[in-house]
């Protein structure tokens, strides 16, 4: 992969992704609550875009928005140069190929009727014209690939343990070559013996076959191994993408700072000697969200500017962005005021 | 959820039919391969018998009537001196033949009707208050104007015993499917936001076959349940309709027709209830047992337990 990454693979502009709410003897619209409120990001080709936040923060949403599992509210999203923000789900079937998807509930994502070899034989089933024994070889191609063994293709689901299983999910998403795959939370529902080889497994794959990850996770120190730039989503909002030594270095807003500061210390020397931020208060709902920037009901560092004007999401250091008031751009080389919001590294 | 144990490495074995596990497990379940076995000799006893029965159901021996169980009338005979055997062997071919064709056409209804408002949001409203229309109308009234309207016109289609089969199918099949719908679109609406439907969407799988590959075998269960009622059920419905006279001719036997003639003289003769009766309600029970082994040899959770 060494084209020259001037276009990124994946490139979302201003993506937001609003459920109504209707309500009252007339299910009248009364409201939205905004899972995704106007996100931009660029994934370049064969990187991990790690996109991390807590419960409830639209991370899931604005992974499946961006493979248009869901309709979009608005924004654009274009993959490998086609724009596919508006294109209607028959066209979109033949881009399906190139983007896949690996689900975070193992149990869930597999069909509990279907075998192995069906789980995995599903996309070459609905995209390629092979024959019963060409299809079969490919499979099994697949299962090794993830290190399955060959004899359960004739096993269900419910035979397997959680990391198998996600081993399963795993060989499906790659059945079709996809360039880019969105991993939805991938490790959270495994144990930590487990998530270590899945992880391991992932990075293994994306060298061989040149993938593109976002890889949607809300632990920290996973994210860290395997990401070369990390998001941080709140509320629907990004607020704060670098690359991943910078964030973890130097995180400069102040919920990614909280974030972090939550993360413990294995020496327990340090551990005693480290000062947290700690967030008071829970998360606004989406469907009401604050006037102003979105973190300012709990930001230690709140002022009147915050809870009236939203912070723009900007560039403060080359390929660092962040949205808040109190960061200037003198950090390094100076920016200026950028107008847009790209996110070129 | 337990860890495999790594097994021999064994060579592959290509993907066997899922069928076959089916039957391999549908075989451990006892009461699925008796009430099989009963319900195949029912169907046999029912089509060849008459061959091997050779009386005819509606011969009239006056002479012989209102006899007990002997030699020449092993099940009795009549206030008309017909033979209850006969009459039993032949009635069965219409109560089956109409159970089973009513079920399936209200569960071919059911099935279709509970997917689509399931699956499809949009339609969701129209079928699902479609299916609160035909709960609320009340059924008897409404037998009685459709075979009122329709019986003369089928039958010189059709010919009189033809023409009132069809009739009476259609009419137990469209007044019996809306709680087969209503189950099943109950599932299909939690199934479709199951992830292994959304990871079906994000591979491009058009709407028919998501439903024919991950929403329908997962439905399977309440279906062959309703399936298993719906066939007592229809059995049930046609005796009543022959017994208010809408259904066949009163000559023609049938189980519901040859019960409820009994009846009129169950304080004299009390075994002549209990021929239809016993076929009737053995029928139905293997039928149901039928149901529950498939119900289960169907889930791949429970096979092989």
């Amino acid at each position: 992969m060494n084209e020259a990454p001037s276009a990124p693979l994946v490139r979302v502009r201003g993506l937001k992704m609003h459920f109504p709410v209707h309500a009252g003897l007339l299910r009248r619209h009364v409201g939205d609550i905004k899972a995704v409120d106007d996100i931009s990001l660029d994934v370049n080709e064969s990187e991990t875009l790690g996109l991390v936040g807590e419960s409830g923060c639209g991370k899931s949403t604005a992974g499946r928005a961006v493979l248009r599992l869901y309709d979009i509210t608005d924004g654009s999203i274009t993959i490998d140069g086609t724009d596919i923000s508006n294109i209607d789900q028959d066209k979109l079937r033949h881009l399906r190929p190139k983007m896949q998807m690996i689900f975070q509930d193992p149990q869930a994502s597999l069909n509990p009727r279907m075998t192995v070899a069906g789980i995995v034989g599903e996309p070459l089933v609905e995209h390629m014209s092979l024959s019963k024994n060409e299809r079969l070889d490919r499979i099994y191609e697949l299962m090794d690939a993830v290190g399955l063994a060959r004899s359960f293709a004739n096993r269900y689901p419910h035979e397997f343990s959680g990391g198998q299983r996600q081993r399963i999910g795993i060989a499906r998403a790659l059945a079709l070559h996809p360039k880019f795959i969105v991993c939805d939370e991938p490790i959270a529902a495994l144990d930590v013996s487990i998530q270590a080889q899945v992880v391991n497994l992932l990075e293994d794959l994306q060298e061989r076959f040149g993938l593109t990850y976002l890889f949607i996770s809300h632990d920290l120190s996973m994210v860290r191994h395997i990401a070369d730039r990390v998001a941080v989503m709140y509320l629907g909002k990004i607020v704060e993408l670098a690359p991943r030594d910078e964030l973890y270095a130097t995180p400069l807003h102040p919920y990614t700072q909280a974030l972090l500061s939550a993360v413990p210390e294995p020496d327990p020397v340090r551990e005693s000697q480290r000062k947290h931020i700690i967030l008071t208060g829970d998360v606004p709902s989406p469907a009401n969200a604050p006037v102003g920037c979105n973190f300012c009901t709990r930001c230690p560092k709140a002022e009147d500017i915050c809870r009236q004007i939203d912070p723009e999401f900007r560039e403060v250091a080359p390929g660092h962005f962040t949205a808040c008031h109190f960061v200037t751009d003198t950090t390094r080389k100076t920016a200026g005021s950028t107008a847009g919001n790209e996110a070129n590294t | 959820m337990t860890d495999i144990a790594p097994e021999s490495l064994a060579e592959a074995r290509p993907p066997q039919s899922q069928w076959r596990n089916v039957w391999d497990q549908f075989k451990t379940h006892r009461g699925a391969v008796w009430g099989m076995g009963f319900f195949i000799f029912v169907v046999l006893a029912v089509t060849l018998g008459p061959y091997l029965w050779t009386i005819d159901a509606q011969y009239i021996d006056i002479r012989a009537r209102n006899q007990g169980p002997n030699l020449s009338h092993p099940l009795g005979t009549d206030q008309l001196g017909r033979d209850t055997l006969a009459r039993v062997l032949q009635g069965g071919q219409v109560s089956m033949a109409v159970g089973i064709t009513a079920m399936a056409l209200s569960l071919i209804l059911g099935a279709l009707i509970g997917v689509v408002a399931g699956y499809f949001k949009r339609l969701d409203g129209v079928l699902m208050r479609l299916t609160d229309l035909f709960l609320a109308l009340p059924l008897l009234p409404l037998l009685l104007v459709i075979i009122m309207l329709f019986r003369d016109t089928l039958r010189a289609a059709f010919g009189p015993e033809t023409g009132i089969f069809m009739l009476i199918v259609f009419v137990i099949g469209i007044t019996s499917w809306m709680q087969t719908a209503r189950i099943v679109r109950g599932d299909v609406l939690a199934l479709k936001e199951r992830e292994f439907v959304i990871a079906s969407r994000s591979i491009g799988t058009p709407a028919r076959r998501m439903i024919l590959r991950h929403i329908l075998p997962n439905v399977l269960s309440p279906i062959t349940v309703s399936a298993t009622l719906g066939i007592a059920n229809a059995i049930i419905t046609e005796s009543a309709l022959s017994f208010l006279g809408l259904g066949f001719p009163s000559d023609f036997p049938t189980w519901g027709r040859l019960l409820f003639d009994s009846t009129d003289y169950l304080q004299q003769y009390p075994e002549r209830v209990l021929w239809p009766g016993l076929a009737i309600s053995l029928t139905v029970l293997s039928v149901n047992y039928i149901g529950d082994g498939l119900r289960d040899a169907l889930d791949p959770r429970i096979r092989g337990r």
